[in-house]
């Protein structure tokens, strides 16, 4: 995320009717919905694990995770398998469609507050063309501190 | 260093050459007129003064050809082992195992050996003359007398060359079988049956695999090692139907045993000769634990390469189940029929592969004697150490880490447990303390248990240094049982010495034991009683990746139990379930049995109304049982253990997850925490 490359290629997924981007380098694949085994006694934003080619992953619901309303799955829902220095996870996401190249001089830094979300997860927001897109601080979102403190019945 | 293909053998040959010179010095100093054990010191010593002189490695060489000197003036009675030089020559191992080490890091093993050299010199000139020829030393008596037996590889010379020296005799038997015998191979086969109780056959002529093929005429000759008398093998041969006539002569063999020991100068030159002289060491190795030679030849293979070929046949594993599962679903006979023998034949693999992996903690244990006795040494203290099942085998991936921590718990038991002698003597007890390693199978797992008869754990210092600790408050104190008073030593920052002793007082605990064993899935538990001794139980997985479990359903979610915990399982009507203060219990048994709901532990979302009917798994943690209720019982699977990746990091009693056959995933429940 720290790169500064002049172009910034992502990956624009959808959220809540929002456009937000994930850095293409971290994105391993886009799956189509499947069946997600619940795991006890983890953050309610954990919606359990899959079974990804032999490798057992762990799946985070985004809308969730940044404290929106959860949605009924449709047939535009994916999720983002998300391949991170200490964390293999994947994304639940309203939709995701294309690769864009983000160039540097689009990105603002994150306002305060941006509709719904915690401006926390934001790295920045980009101007392309007429869209508006959030990107998104992946260590952020993956923190431990915000994963045990979702964690229902668990003191300290 | 230009020998670098050779390099990791070299290493590897070399720290089990210094294990066998720990090993053996301390028999010697036990025994100090055995001579065989003097022989078994000199030529650990001469094989790696050889090996180092070829690597290149002179301060290494030259340590050892000293150490070599002194041994072989003992050998040639010109020298009195006494403790002093026995310190001497350990201290010597210790600096050669230092070198090695430096050399495994990729140093060139380069020390100040001067000092060590010197006070061998002096040792060793003190009586006078010695030869300094070592190298054609060894030679033994000649003899001629060869009928059937005249090509041998460096392997069986070592055996035959060994079996002697620890009073074997090589015999040569000719066994004629009778001229209408029907099934020859079985005959044969009865034969070595004989022989494998009464010794070991070296070599047969024709070879083995043509005597099963019955490629041979009536007649075949084996060499055989035993202790028993020519007579005894012949009429114990006898006693085998349809054999026509049986010779039994002593076999000499000769000159090859001169080339036998010049192999050792110039060991690593070729690859197959070096993997043929670590066969000698095996063969070596096996003889002094079983006192009979060796009939299988070994292979050393990179753990790397096993662990990939267990990784595939994890994949293979999950495959199977799967295929399983879509040809149960098919119910097409041949597909069934060829899934069925695919299942069968991939289950002897898996034991192959499992069994390959497999090592006896022999490799753990044998540095504990040395350890031991240099730690009683420093710390005054009389300990007699005793090894009960170092034959018993562990996971390899298990080997490697267990080490460490025993390291800590033997050290423990030398610091804080056994007392002084004079201590001893006072409250009664012998000078010497006993410590007692002892390692065995159960069920699925591995037990280590240190035992020793020292001043055990004083509860109440325990609780006191716990409470001023801020590990527990003193409420909780006093409610705590004896046993959780002990595991209290386990919890981080805690040390039950007064004062820290240069021997355990190394900032770590017993905490970072703790979690090394709980890392590998496995338990610790501690009993004690005061003045009587102190007793810690190990409890491991045989292995770590690879487990049967018995697959449950509750409500429309899978979970795998592990077999290795669950006693039996059981459907009990309602009726049966009782309530005392307020929980669900049962007799089981004659045993009051609390039931867990795994619906209420893992907030399983509900639809079903109560059933008539219980579906109970017994588990059980040490003596404790539980019974685990769930809906249905899917059935025994062998499965593969995934972890649940870093971000889930520790989930609440469950230990992990399995892929299973319908691809789907589903959760390895930690009965261990479960009952508490």
């Amino acid at each position: 995320m720290k790169e500064v490359t002049s172009n910034h290629q992502s990956i624009i997924i959808e959220l809540d009717k929002e456009e937000y981007a994930i850095p293409v380098e971290v994105v391993g694949a886009i799956e189509r919905m499947q069946h997600i085994t619940r795991v006890p006694k983890t953050a309610n934003f954990v919606k359990g694990v899959i079974n990804l080619r032999g490798v057992v992953t762990p799946i985070i619901d985004l809308r969730e995770r940044f404290g929106m309303e959860s949605m009924e799955q449709t047939e535009s829902t994916r999720i983002i398998i998300i391949h991170m220095d200490k964390y293999d996870v994947g994304f639940i996401v309203d939709a995701a469609y294309d690769v864009l190249d983000i160039p540097e001089e689009a990105i603002e830094p994150a306002p305060q507050v941006i509709g719904t979300v915690d401006a926390d997860y934001i790295g920045g927001v980009a101007k392309v063309d007429k869209r508006l897109i959030m990107l998104l601080e992946l260590e952020k979102v993956l923190s431990q501190e915000t994963y045990h403190a979702a964690i229902p019945g668990q003191e300290g | 260093m230009e020998n670098n293909e050779y390099l990791e053998v070299f290493i590897e040959e070399s720290k089990e050459h210094i294990q066998s010179l720990n090993d053996q010095l301390l028999v010697l100093e036990n025994e100090p007129e055995n001579m065989d054990t003097v022989g078994e010191i000199f030529r650990s010593a001469h094989t790696l003064k050889g090996m180092a002189a070829t690597m290149g490695f002179q301060d290494l060489a030259d340590l050892t050809h000293k150490m070599e000197n002194v041994l072989d003036a003992v050998r040639n009675d010109q020298l009195k082992i006494t403790t002093d030089i026995i310190d001497v020559i350990f201290q010597a191992v210790d600096q050669l195992e230092g070198m090695v080490l430096d050399i495994a890091e990729g140093g060139d093993g380069s020390s100040d050996v001067q000092e060590l050299v010197n006070t061998l010199q002096a040792i060793e000139s003190n009586q006078g003359v010695v030869s300094v020829n070592e190298l054609t030393k060894e030679t033994k008596p000649e003899s001629s007398d060869q009928a059937h037996f005249y090509q041998f590889d460096q392997f069986e010379l070592a055996i035959i060359d060994q079996s002697k020296e620890n009073g074997f005799e090589n015999l040569e038997v000719t066994v004629k079988l009778n001229e209408n015998c029907l099934l020859k191979a079985a005959r044969v086969y009865m034969v070595f049956e004989v022989l494998e109780q009464i010794g070991e056959v070296i070599k047969a002529d024709p070879t083995v695999q043509d005597l099963e093929e019955e490629n041979f005429d009536l007649q075949f000759h084996v060499l055989l090692v035993t202790k028993d008398s020519a007579e005894d093998v012949k009429q114990k041969i006898l006693k085998v139907s349809e054999i026509e006539e049986v010779i039994v002569s002593t076999f000499e063999q000769d000159k090859n045993v001169q080339a036998n020991n010049d192999e050792n100068n110039k060991v690593e030159k070729e690859s197959i000769e070096s993997k043929e002289s670590s066969q000698n060491k095996n063969a070596d190795d096996s003889k002094k634990k079983t006192g009979k030679g060796v009939t299988s030849k070994t292979i050393r293979v990179n753990i790397d390469r096993l662990d990939g070929l267990m990784n595939l046949f994890e994949e293979l594993v999950i495959d199977r189940g799967r295929l399983e599962q879509i040809s149960a679903n098919l119910k097409h006979a041949d597909l069934q029929e060829t899934v069925e023998r695919m299942s069968r034949i991939s289950g002897d693999l898996q034991n192959i592969i499992l069994n390959m992996r497999m090592v006896p903690i022999e490799q753990v244990f044998n540095r504990f004697p040395r350890m031991v006795r240099q730690l009683s040494k420093d710390l005054g203290k009389k300990i007699n150490l005793d090894i009960i099942g170092a034959e018993t085998e562990l996971d390899r991936t298990v080997i490697d880490e267990i080490g460490d921590p025993l390291v800590h718990l033997i050290r423990n038991a030398l610091d804080h447990g056994i007392e002084t002698p004079e201590k001893r003597q006072e409250a009664g007890k012998k000078e010497e303390g006993d410590l007692l390693l002892e390692a065995y199978h159960s069920g699925n797992h591995v037990f280590i248990e240190i035992s020793d008869d020292g001043a055990g754990i004083n509860r109440e210092k325990v609780v006191n240094k716990a409470i001023s600790n801020h590990v527990i408050t003193e409420e909780e104190a006093s409610q705590l049982t004896d046993k959780q008073v002990y595991q209290l030593i386990m919890s981080s920052g805690f040390s039950t010495a007064d004062t820290i002793s240069d021997v355990s007082g190394r900032g770590v605990g017993l905490d970072v034991v703790k979690n090394t064993i709980e890392s590998l899935g496995g338990t610790i538990t501690i009993e004690s009683e005061e003045g009587k001794g102190s007793l810690f139980s190990i409890q491991l997985p045989l292995t770590l990746s690879i487990i049967s479990v018995l697959l449950v359903e509750v409500e429309k979610e899978k979970y795998a139990i592990p077999l290795s915990s669950i006693i039996e399982t059981a459907i009990i009507s309602k009726s049966e379930i009782l309530n005392a203060h307020n929980k669900k219990v049962i007799d089981f048994r004659g045993k009051v049995v609390p039931l867990i709901d795994l619906k209420n532990v893992f907030e399983v979302p509900t639809e079903k109304q109560d059933d008539e009917f219980y579906s109970i798994v017994i588990i059980r943690k040490g003596d404790r049982m539980a019974g685990l209720v769930v809906d249905t019982f899917i059935g025994q699977q062998e499965i593969v253990l995934k972890s649940l990746g870093d971000y889930l990091g520790d989930v609440f009693a469950i230990s992990g997850a399995t892929i299973l056959g319908d691809g789907q995933v589903a959760l390895i429940v930690d009965t261990n925490t479960l009952i508490n």
